[in-house]
């Protein structure tokens, strides 16, 4: 039982980690139906500034929370400065094009992102200084759960209520809601869209930085290499859920870590991807459009 | 529209064909391939080795060369990948280079020794490592100037067993050609000793996460872990271990003996034990070949570049040696004649693994590797 | 007013430069290096007018090149200096009997030259490409024809590869003994291969017949992830990890052949693989099949709507498809004589996948040269060394933001009521 329970838990910290990228990931697709390839650079980036300017200001004396602070911060911006740069450069331009050219230039960007790094950072693994925050009252139950588990746990769920607040009850929202609809239909009523998807890149770019920070505290390294793993479990789990859907990417995520870490206790972690793959298929099978998309009806 | 079809394929085609460049003969030269990972994410292991063997070949050359012929080096990259490893060897071969020093990689190797087997042209890696290559007799033309993985795998398995007195171990690896091969050869030799390998499993590489995993290592109830594999999982798998609790010996293989794996790991990298190329750094010819490097680049010397400079100064000395490039005679002379080398004296065997040139366990002491007697 | 537009653009590049210098700024101009657990910041200030001076220039031209672009792209798609050479290519063929004999021969004299004037090395890398060229085609099928975007064609390729390999594996060593040449299996793995893909094709995508769109891709991704992990883990049949080694090369009426000599003799068998292939795939592209496919692209409900059976064309896509990767597997192991799981990643159905869009989706001619500049293009820029990756992407952004329907887009042939009695067979309906 106690076995059962570590699994559980293992598998949640895995689902949240999967669930912080699936979130910025199902929310540009939901909005303009791009495979977002790039997702996990910019997750990388996030974590590779924050490690920068976290370097720098800590070796400028400050305090660790303040540094913490900071760094996020100036990650979020850079991330999000990132994600409205390719949109602009990448996208943009191919919007009404065939959209397997968008995911091609999506790809071209991933690559360039991820050399543009080695190249002027380093293509060494780097260990991750962690500035979060040791919780004491986890003392107790540290085997079980460390702190920073439990920070992406709590900063996944604020997310995702974030998210869905922002989707369902504001002026914004509703704007991401029209163009993801109907882009024409949307601009003849009046909703500015160059600035509605720039605005869902810069949102989804900010949550790539936020899980960089956490993830790559919690990994203890970072490499210019892993957005591209992160970017491919993250899609898979999206496309569990339902892609465009913010529960949805939640609970494929969930739904993902828990198959992969029972899956690894239970059977073997040689097949660990494959249980997880199989999942997928079997509900892709039985409910074509994931666990809670939305059945929409095609039309001619 | 079939007429477009084929024009436009021709002109593409005949484009590739003014790509074409010529490449002359050397004239009297004897040429020597460099092959392996010059570009990409394992460049790291691959460039050390064509700078030792330019520094070996400099200085031969500024001596008058071998038996008045200069040595000329042409330097392929090949990413580690077999695929680029068959082009990159078909390019040295049509350069007519008598040996080659490499390739890096296992699996570059053995694609690339399918045309160096045929060819004639000695190979001589200074860190391919997987036991086949020398063992199965398939290539006749295969040297190495590092142990092969076997005799890494036996050294790890007597040392959990007469040094720590291990009776239970878990045995993890990344699915790769290197580490799965040496977690294969632990669980093999442990078992014929008497010791149970409680759990056998593979972990994706690159994976955030290893705590279900780990939480199956504490599960298991054994007494200590062997990874065979690289040190980015291995600092992830130490730290979340040491997490959770379970603090039993982590005994691994030369591919977490590299300095960045204590970077990484930082405290939790203390007490892990990890076989590696046994410290000739104190050789007064691996200090000369270290200073040289220095001097000439600028840098510290990177992974294998000392067994690369032994690789070159033993190719160069069997040359000199049998007096002509002839495929058998230079053979004959690596398998007869020892060098000096910063690795030590060493010679070849029948099978074409190294001589007087072995493994020795590490242990990370206060943030460095130390060799354990 | 034409000075003005010039001085905005470059007030605007200025700006560019600036924003340029700030995005980059942490990446570019801070190095990170992490000692004892502590990170710190070196300052590479040299950078920051290298990056001004690269995002000012790099703005205008972009700015000039997009005009460029969209200008050329509200004239007359016709007249486009692509379309103007086709065109003009096969007018002049259609006039002058002799060129028209002439050109193809010369064309096939080069094609067959080729490997006997350029080195081993140049020869290799050529087959790797015509290797690639037929996966393309067949990826081609799929989704140029299909519309079905598959993730996981590596896997069918695999299955090639590794049924050649195998049936080496497993019975070569017995056959040497019998006295029987090994490398024959070649000869009869080709065929065979090429089935057990198609196999593979169907029993996979009998699942996924309901799904579309991105949920297909994200299947088949899943589908040629666990293909590559199965073939990892199950190391007894497949040798795992370490793969397949010592593969033979084919026969050759008993003699043995230098590599040389090989490389040039699977040159030839992969040259006529290709024409067989490119034969094989216009003949599908113009047969009741073909124009099914197209229909079910175009929109799967209207094509229902027309009495076309949706479930059996999708199983005939995936078939085909499959089939074309299978051969190409074969090749592959063929010519490296190794072969390791790790040869068959996402990463290479990615890459197939680029060729088919870069080169213009459904257009054979297309396909080819995107595959030939994918492939070719990375062998000789081996001199940029570790910039080759960085400026590999650029250019398919580039390519891909300049020519969105690919290098050769596919022209649908034309059916004109021509009014002076017509001399072309295209011409009557």
């Amino acid at each position: 039982m106690e076995y059962f329970l570590k699994l559980l838990l293992s598998g949640t910290t895995k689902g949240s980690i999967y669930a912080l990228i699936a979130l910025g990931y199902t929310m540009v697709y939901g909005v303009i139906q791009l495979i977002n390839f790039a997702h996990g650079e910019i997750y990388m980036i996030g974590g590779f500034t924050a490690l920068i300017f976290g370097g720098f200001l800590y070796s400028m004396g400050l305090p660790a929370p303040v540094v913490l602070l900071i760094s996020v911060i100036l990650a979020i911006v850079y991330a999000a400065s990132f994600g409205f740069t390719i949109e602009r450069i990448a996208y943009r331009p191919l919007r009404n094009k065939p959209r397997l050219s968008a995911l091609i230039s999506a790809i071209g960007i991933s690559i360039v992102l991820q050399n543009f790094v080695l190249l002027a950072q380093t293509e060494k693994y780097l260990a991750y200084p962690s500035y979060l925050p040791d919780l004491p009252f986890l003392q107790p139950v540290k085997q079980y759960i460390n702190a920073t588990q439990f920070i992406i746990l709590i900063v996944t769920a604020l997310i995702m209520v974030f998210l869905t607040m922002l989707i369902k009850y504001t002026r914004i929202g509703k704007a991401m809601r029209a163009t993801a609809q109907d882009k024409d239909m949307a601009q003849l009523v009046g909703v500015n869209i160059n600035q509605v998807i720039s605005i869902t890149f810069i949102i989804g770019s900010s949550l790539a930085a936020i899980g960089g920070v956490l993830i790559c505290s919690y990994m203890g390294q970072i490499n210019y290499y892993i957005g591209f793993i992160a970017g491919i479990k993250a899609f898979v789990a999206a496309v569990l859920g339902g892609i465009g859907s913010i529960p949805g990417a939640v609970l494929g995520s969930f739904v993902l870590g828990w198959t992969e870490s029972f899956g690894t206790g239970y059977l073997s972690s040689d097949y660990e991807d494959a249980f997880a793959l199989l999942i997928l298929v079997l509900i892709l099978t039985v409910k074509p459009e994931g666990l809670l998309g939305k059945n929409q009806k095609q039309k001619v | 529209m079939k007429k477009r079809v084929l024009v436009l394929s021709g002109v593409l085609l005949a484009l590739s064909l003014v790509l074409v460049g010529c490449q002359g003969g050397g004239g009297g030269s004897i040429k020597i391939g460099v092959a392996g990972a010059h570009s990409g994410d394992l460049a790291s292991y691959g460039l050390p080795s064509v700078n030792a063997a330019k520094l070996v070949v400099k200085e031969i050359n500024e001596k008058g060369g071998i038996n008045g012929r200069k040595v000329e080096l042409v330097v392929e990259d090949d990413q580690c990948k077999p695929e680029l490893a068959t082009t990159a060897a078909s390019k040295l071969v049509s350069n007519k280079v008598v040996a080659v020093i490499g390739h890096i990689c296992s699996g570059a190797t053995k694609s690339a020794l399918g045309i160096y087997k045929d060819s004639k042209v000695i190979t001589i890696s200074p860190s391919a490592t997987n036991p086949p290559l020398t063992q199965s007799g398939e290539y006749p033309n295969f040297f190495r100037t590092i142990a092969p993985d076997d005799a890494q795998a036996r050294l790890a398995v007597t040392f959990i067993a007469e040094k720590l007195g291990l009776k239970k171990l878990a045995v993890l690896h990344d699915k790769g050609d290197y580490g799965k091969g040496f977690a294969e050869l632990v669980k093999q030799f442990a078992e014929e000793r008497g010791i149970e390998v409680a759990l056998f499993e593979g972990v994706n590489p690159g994976a955030p996460d290893y705590s279900a995993v780990v939480n199956k290592i504490g599960n298991a109830k054994v007494d200590g872990v062997v990874w065979g594999g690289y040190h980015p999982e291995a600092s992830k798998l130490v730290q979340q271990m040491r997490e959770k609790g379970i603090n039993v010996p982590f005994i691994s293989d030369d591919g977490v003996k590299d300095n960045t794996f204590i970077e990484v790991a930082g405290k939790y990298a203390e007490g892990v034990y990890a076989t590696g190329p046994t410290d000739t750094t104190q050789n007064p010819l691996a200090i000369k070949a270290i200073e040289d490097h220095k001097k000439e680049f600028g840098s510290e010397p990177g992974a294998f570049f000392l067994n690369a400079y032994a690789a070159t100064q033993a190719l160069l000395n069997a040359i000199a040696k049998a007096g002509t490039t002839d495929y058998d005679k230079v053979v004959a002379a690596l398998r007869s004649e020892y060098v000096e080398t910063p690795l030590g004296n060493i010679s070849f065997d029948e099978k074409g693994d190294v001589i007087g040139y072995g493994f020795s366990v590490f242990q990370v002491q206060n943030g460095k590797y130390v060799e354990l007697k | 007013m034409k000075q003005n537009g010039i001085l905005k653009d470059i007030a605007q590049a200025l700006l560019q430069g600036v924003w340029f210098v700030f995005l980059l700024f942490p990446l570019l101009v801070m190095k990170v290096s992490v000692v004892g657990g502590v990170a710190s910041v070196t300052f590479r200030w040299t950078n920051i007018p290298l990056v001004f001076v690269a995002a000012v220039g790099g703005s205008l031209l972009w700015r000039w090149a997009l005009r460029w672009n969209e200008q050329k792209g509200a004239r007359d798609p016709e007249n486009s200096l692509g379309v103007r050479i086709q065109n003009g290519v096969s007018a002049f063929l259609k006039q002058n009997r002799l060129a028209r004999v002439v050109l193809p021969l010369l064309l096939i004299g080069a094609l067959l030259a080729y490997p006997l004037v350029s080195g081993m090395y140049h020869t290799n890398v050529m087959i790797s490409a015509l290797i690639y060229v037929i996966l393309a085609l067949g990826l081609n099928i799929v989704v140029g024809l299909g519309g079905l975007l598959n993730l996981g064609y590596a896997a069918f390729f695999a299955v090639g590869a590794y049924t050649y390999g195998l049936l080496w594996k497993h019975t070569g060593p017995w056959l040497a003994q019998v006295g029987i040449d090994p490398s024959w299996l070649f000869w009869i793995s080709l065929p065979f291969a090429g089935l057990v893909a198609l196999l593979f094709g169907v029993l996979l995508s009998l699942p996924v017949l309901r799904l579309r769109g991105d949920y297909l891709a994200i299947i088949t991704l899943a589908f040629g992830e666990i293909f590559r992990m199965v073939l990892q883990n199950s190391g007894d049949i497949t040798g795992g990890a370490t793969g397949i080694s010592l593969i033979p090369r084919p026969w050759f009426f008993g003699v043995k052949l230098t590599p040389h000599m090989a490389a040039i003799y699977i040159y030839y068998i992969t040259l006529s693989l290709v024409v067989f292939t490119i034969f094989v795939v216009r003949r599908i592209e113009n047969s009741r099949v073909g124009r099914a496919l197209e229909a079910m692209r175009e929109d799967e409900i209207a094509c229902e709507a027309m009495g076309i059976d949706l479930v059996k064309n999708k199983l005939i896509t995936f078939a085909l498809g499959a089939f074309w990767a299978g051969v190409a597997g074969v090749l592959l192991a063929a010519q490296t004589t190794y072969i390791n799981p790790d040869s068959f990643t996402l990463w290479e159905s990615i890459m197939v996948l680029m060729a088919v869009v870069i080169g213009g989706t459904g257009s054979i001619p297309g396909v080819i040269a995107g595959t030939l500049v994918l492939k070719l293009l990375p062998e000789y820029f081996r001199a940029l060394a570790q910039y080759r990756m960085l400026l590999y992407g650029v250019a398919m952004i580039i390519v891909i933001l300049f020519k969105s329907d690919g290098l050769i887009p596919r022209r649908r042939t034309e059916y004109r009521l021509e009014q002076e009695g017509s001399t072309s067979p295209e011409g009557h309906l």
